[in-house]
Parts: C-alpha cells; structure tokens; sequence
C-alpha cells in the first residue's frame, strides 16, 4: 500500500503544478449538480466534481456505486436528468456521442469481430473522412505505440486478452480525443499483465498529454495510475484527492476502509490540549493520544483510524512515553512473503490487525500463535475521523 | 482376492456410459436412413426406370437373367427433362419466384427481428410468440383464409367496393401476386426467428463503440449490426428459400395456371401422366439443385463459428 504514496511523493517533485490546489485554474471537465434516475432510483445523486487538463483521473468505487454511470454521461451514452457537463467550456447537452470529443475504451473492449486489428483502429478515423494514407500512417503509428504492429492483419479472436486490451485502448486513442473515457480498462487481465500494463498506460497518457477520467473498483489500480481519485458509494462522492490525501488523510471511515487496509477504534475526546488530543476507547481498553488537533468538542464521539503497518509489536512494554500502547495475545498469522499480518486480540476483546515488513530472512517468524505482545504506535500515526 | 461382483444396475449404467452415446445418435441416424435415405434411394431407382403400364407404373431396374443380373439403367428420363422447355422454365420460375420471396421476406422480416431483439422483456416474450402463434393453426387453413381473403369476392374487394373505392373487384386470386402473397406469410416466422437470435446475441457495447468513434446511428447499423448479423439473413434466407423453390400448396390453392412451379408439375406428372420415372427425376433433380445452397450454408455457418470463438 505505501507503494502508491510513495509513488505520490516522487511524482509532487515532478509534477509542480496541481490545478485542483489553484483557485485560477480552469477546470477541463465539469460536472455541475449532475443527477441521473434511472426509475426512482439514484443512480448519481448530485454530483459536482472539476476535473483539469492532463490529469488521469479515477472514479473509485464498488459496484453500483455510480462510477460506470458517470462516465456514460461523459461518453454521451446517458443524459443526465438534472445538472449540467461542461467538456473544454462547451455544455454537452444533447450532444449525441459521435459528436463528442470524447473516446471510449469499453470494458469488454468491444472490438468490432469481422474487422481486423487495423480496420478497427482505423475505424473512428474513416468516420471523420482522412485521406487514406493519413489513416494509414496514424493506425501505424498508434499500433507501434502499443506494441502490436506484427498482429495489425489478425482478427479479435485471434489475439490474447492483453493484446486485445491493447487494440481497445489504440482504437480508442487513435483520434486524438481531448478527453479518454476507460472503463475498468485492466478489469480483464490477470494481476500480473494489470501491473504492468499499468505502468504502461500511466505512461502513454504522460506521453500523450491526454487527459484521462478511468472507472475502477480496484484501489490499488487507482492508487498506481491516478493523479486524482474520486471515491463514490450510492451516488454520490464521498472525497476527492490525491491516492496520498485520501490514504493518509481519509474524512470518513467510507474512505479509510476502502482504501487499503485500516483498524476503526471507536472513542470518545475527553480531552484536547495543546500537547494532544486524548481519545478514550472502550473498545480498546484505554486512551488514545493524538499529537494533531481534532475537530469537535470534549464529549464528541470519533472514530480512530490505525493502520495495520503504523503498528508496532513488541514483546516487552515499551518504556518510552507510554502512550498508545496495549496488551495482547497473536491470534493469526498471515505470512504474505515480503510482509507479515498478525490479528492480535487485545485485552479489552478487540481484534486488531498489524502488518510488519519481513525485511530480513528469518529463520523463524518473529511471532508465533498465543505469543503475549503489545501492540504500539507513534502519537502521529492514527488520523482521526468524524463520521 | 475375491472381486466384488458388480450388481445388475451397476453393469447397466457402466454399459450406458460406455454406449450410450452411440445411442443417442445412433436412433436418430436410424430414423434419417429409414425414412429419408431409403426412399430417396428408391426414388432414384425409379428414376432411372422406364414407365409402364404396369403394376408398379415403371420397369425394373435389376432382372435375374439365366443366373445373371441384367441391369437396364434408363437415362432418357433426365434427357427428356433437358429437351422439354416446360420443365427448365418450371424450375427457372420456381427459382424466381422463392428468391423475390425470400427478398421480401428479409426486408420485412429484418426490422420486425431487430425490434423483437430491442423490445424488453417480457414485451419481447409476447411479440416473439405472436410471431410463433400462427403455426397453431393449420397451414392449410392458414393459405384457405388468403383464399378468403384476396378472392373476387373477398374481404378486401368487399371493403374497397363497400367504401366506393373501386367499382370493379380487383384480380388478386390466381396470380403470382398471390403466390408472393402466401409465400412471405407462410415463411414469414422462419426468417424472423433465425435473425432474432442473431441479433439478439450481438454485443450492445459494439453498436456503443461505433457511435463513440464518430459513427452516425444509420451508419453504425450499416457497418457493425448488418455484417455481424449475416449468419441470421444466410440462415432466415435459407430456410425460406429452399422451401418455397418446392411449394405446392400455395401456387396450387393461390396461383393461376400460368403459375408454372416445379411442385405442381411434379404433381402432374405423378397424378395426372401416371409416369413415375419422369416424377422421380424431376425430385431428384430439384434436390441436387438445392443441395448446393444447402452445402455452401453448412460451410459458411462452420466457417463463422470457428471464427465466433
């Protein structure tokens, strides 16, 4: 999981500018109170989201959260039934999808069956009438940029769901949209070929500059490949951020439970000084200290949100501050190579998870099953959450 | 070691798995051969017969001669097919008028498939069996109700003449018009239900591709749903086409004399001249003239489900 923010933090020195932090940017997509029943039911529930140029943007969420229907409305496949979609300043209303300048790739692909790698790639731009040789030179250009020039002459049928994957995503660029719709555009791949194909997009989209909006419900997908990423459930969008903002900084325990893994501590502030906010928890069997501020007032109810590789174990109570610190017994053990998770079952009959890396070959595991540990964690580690 | 003696219902079952495939598509072989190759077989050998006055109306084709067999094959049957225009112009007729049929067949069949496909659920359910209905009844009552219908004085000269719309009934009875008019009815349902399920088994997301890179709504229809529904207009094509070439009910009740199709002759010449071999060769001829079709279809349909997967 850290992967993805020290992703974050390696691209904020590259990547200077950040639109969404200025107020003069001009959004490049906008949606604008956007509404969309289907029936009585809510598919997107009064949406207003800014997405800028050059971004590549993902729509998080599970399935029936709203994401797929958000993007069909920027394809041009559904009308929103309230609310407005600016593309580049231009009100979509009513404009048909073969109007628009938008291109799909489709989650099945949709690769047209009796046309060949190159009749399909070249498909959108005999629509838009080129000359032949440009089209020509432009399907070329685009298969070379995918790697599939050698299968350019093969059916659909004859290629393996990476390739196909592929020729979706060439058929899809070819026009040069000004914006690129993908729908789980990795959805169909095994996670080995996801990973790197992951990269790859990341990289033609920087290559091309194109601004990308993608549909997933893999967060670990959204985390690798996004600048931004919206988080969606029922209809609406729970927080908009950077994979670092909305990991380190989740507003809702929605947020923090979806993305990676995270153990909720219920409690109460009883008290908030200058030095720490003190979080009292029966769940966990004590006072949880916070070194940062915390919105509410003593007696509100919060929500403390730990996650399981900001945890320490040891055997021996640690005699540092004290704080934050919990007896218990290790439960379970999942040995996942280059880490371990251990469910420890606190004192107070809390389970809580922890993760620590294997960064040595051991020839034992650190822990065993009933081991007596006590499970720590730093004052600045947990973040806290009000609803 | 003593085996242990499989029970009755266990032999049974381990034979079953063992044969029962065979079974399975060994009856209906058994059945096809009994009833269709066997006859076919004497129908050929009828055909190279000579007619007689006889019982049966036709030579023999094997005769025990002095503990020889003498073997009279007869091909002046065929010949004869040949030098009498009446049956080339009854087979080029034929074949005229089943392709003009299937054509409109396909061009009304084609929208009423492809809105079939697009209706919901259960709306679908209901057109799909108001397509099927009329096989409840009766094809003879069906092509009688034409009779009923487009005779001198029939509902539709009734109506038109009762609204002084015509003074004159209009000859629709006993014209190739009429035969058109039963054909396309009769075979209606055969195109529609092979296109339905063509298109209806077509990816919505290809026709949503099409209009994404640029595509107009007719011209989508053009380029993706019309070719990729070609295997449904082959088979809907087929199944009226082949049919129709061999109708005898409908040009006999709906046609005039002049409607000169390769059913009726066949009828003639079986009924009216009494002459077998000349019958029988007329219906083997027609089957090889249907059978080419019939082959190219089994290819083309072989050739689109290897390619399907």
């Amino acid at each position: 999981m850290s992967q993805g923010a020290n992703q974050q933090e390696a691209q904020a020195g590259v990547q200077s500018s950040q639109p969404w932090n200025d107020p003069d940017a001009v959004p490049f997509i906008r949606f604008e109170k956007v509404t969309k029943k289907f029936g009585e039911f809510y598919a997107v529930d009064d949406v207003s989201l800014d997405i800028y140029r050059h971004e590549l943007f993902a729509l998080l969420g599970g399935s029936g959260c709203g994401k797929t229907t958000l993007l069909r409305m920027l394809a041009g496949f559904e009308e929103p039934s309230a609310g407005k979609i600016f593309i580049d300043g231009v009100d979509m209303a009513g404009v048909p999808p073969y109007e628009r300048p938008t291109n799909m790739m489709f989650q099945s692909y949709a690769l047209f069956p009796h046309m060949s790698v190159e009749t399909n790639v070249a498909f959108g731009l005999h629509q838009d009438g080129y000359s032949k040789s440009e089209i020509k030179d432009r399907v070329a250009d685009m298969l070379a940029l995918v790697q599939m020039s050698k299968f350019a002459k093969r059916k659909p049928h004859q290629l393996s769901g990476g390739q196909r994957q592929r020729v979706a995503l060439a058929r899809s660029l070819v026009k040069q949209p000004k914006v690129l719709l993908l729908d789980e555009p990795l959805g169909a791949l095994d996670k080995k070929l996801r990973e790197q194909t992951q990269f790859e997009l990341v990289n033609i989209q920087e290559k091309l500059g194109t601004t990308f909006v993608m549909v997933t419900h893999d967060q670990e997908e959204a985390m690798t490949m996004a600048s931004r990423i919206a988080v969606m459930n029922d209809g609406v969008i729970k927080q908009i951020g950077t994979p670092f903002e909305l990991y380190e900084y989740p507003n809702s325990r929605f947020t923090a439970n979806f993305l990676g893994q995270v153990n909720l501590v219920e409690g109460t502030l009883i008290d908030d000084d200058e030095k720490y906010a003190i979080i009292r928890s029966d769940d966990i069997g004590g006072d949880i200290y916070i070194d940062h501020a915390v919105q509410g007032h003593e007696g509100t109810t919060l929500w403390v949100a730990l996650r399981p590789e900001r945890l320490r174990l040891c055997t021996e109570k640690p005699d540092d501050s004290g704080h934050n610190c919990f007896a218990g017994k290790v439960e379970e053990i999942g040995y996942l190579g280059g880490l371990s998770t251990y469910h420890v079952r606190l004192e107070s009959g809390m389970r809580i998870k922890v993760s620590e890396p294997n960064t040595h070959r051991h020839n034992e595991p650190r822990y065993t099953w009933e081991d007596k540990v006590w499970v720590t964690w730093e004052t600045g580690s947990a973040s806290v959450l009000n609803q | 070691m003593s085996e242990i003696k499989p029970t009755l219902k266990q032999r049974f079952d381990r034979w079953m798995i063992r044969h029962g495939r065979v079974l399975v598509i060994g009856l209906p072989y058994l059945w096809l051969f009994l009833f269709f190759l066997v006859p076919f077989l004497i129908v050929l050998k009828i055909s190279f017969a000579t007619a007689e006055y006889a019982q049966p109306p036709y030579s023999a084709l094997f005769q025990w001669v002095d503990e020889g067999v003498n073997v009279a094959i007869n091909f002046g049957n065929y010949l004869f097919l040949l030098s009498d225009s009446l049956y080339i112009t009854a087979y080029l007729n034929s074949i005229r008028i089943a392709a003009i049929s299937t054509v409109i067949t396909l061009l009304i069949g084609y929208p009423m498939a492809y809105g079939i496909a697009r209706a919901k659920g259960s709306t679908r359910n209901l057109l799909l069996m108001l397509v099927i209905l009329p096989f409840w009844t009766s094809f003879l009552i069906r092509v009688y109700a034409w009779i009923g219908i487009l005779d001198r004085e029939g509902l539709i000269n009734a109506a038109l003449m009762g609204m002084h719309i015509i003074s004159e009934p209009l000859i629709m009875r006993q014209t190739e018009f009429a035969v058109y008019i039963g054909i396309v009815y009769t075979y209606l349902p055969f195109m529609i239900l092979p296109l339905y399920s063509t298109l209806e088994k077509m990816d919505g997301s290809l026709l949503e591709a099409a209009l994404d890179l640029g595509c107009k709504p007719w011209k989508a229809f053009l380029k993706i749903t019309l070719p990729l529904s070609m295997p449904g207009v082959l088979a809907g094509s087929l199944l009226v086409f082949i049919p129709a070439v061999g109708e005898f009910v409908i040009p006999e009740l709906l046609g005039g004399p002049n409607t000169l199709m390769i059913g009726r002759t066949l009828w003639n010449e079986f009924f009216s001249n009494r002459d077998w071999p000349i019958a029988s060769s007329v219906a083997i001829a027609m089957l090889i003239f249907l059978v080419v079709p019939i082959m190219y279809f089994q290819h083309i349909q072989g050739k689109t489900e290897e390619a399907g997967k």
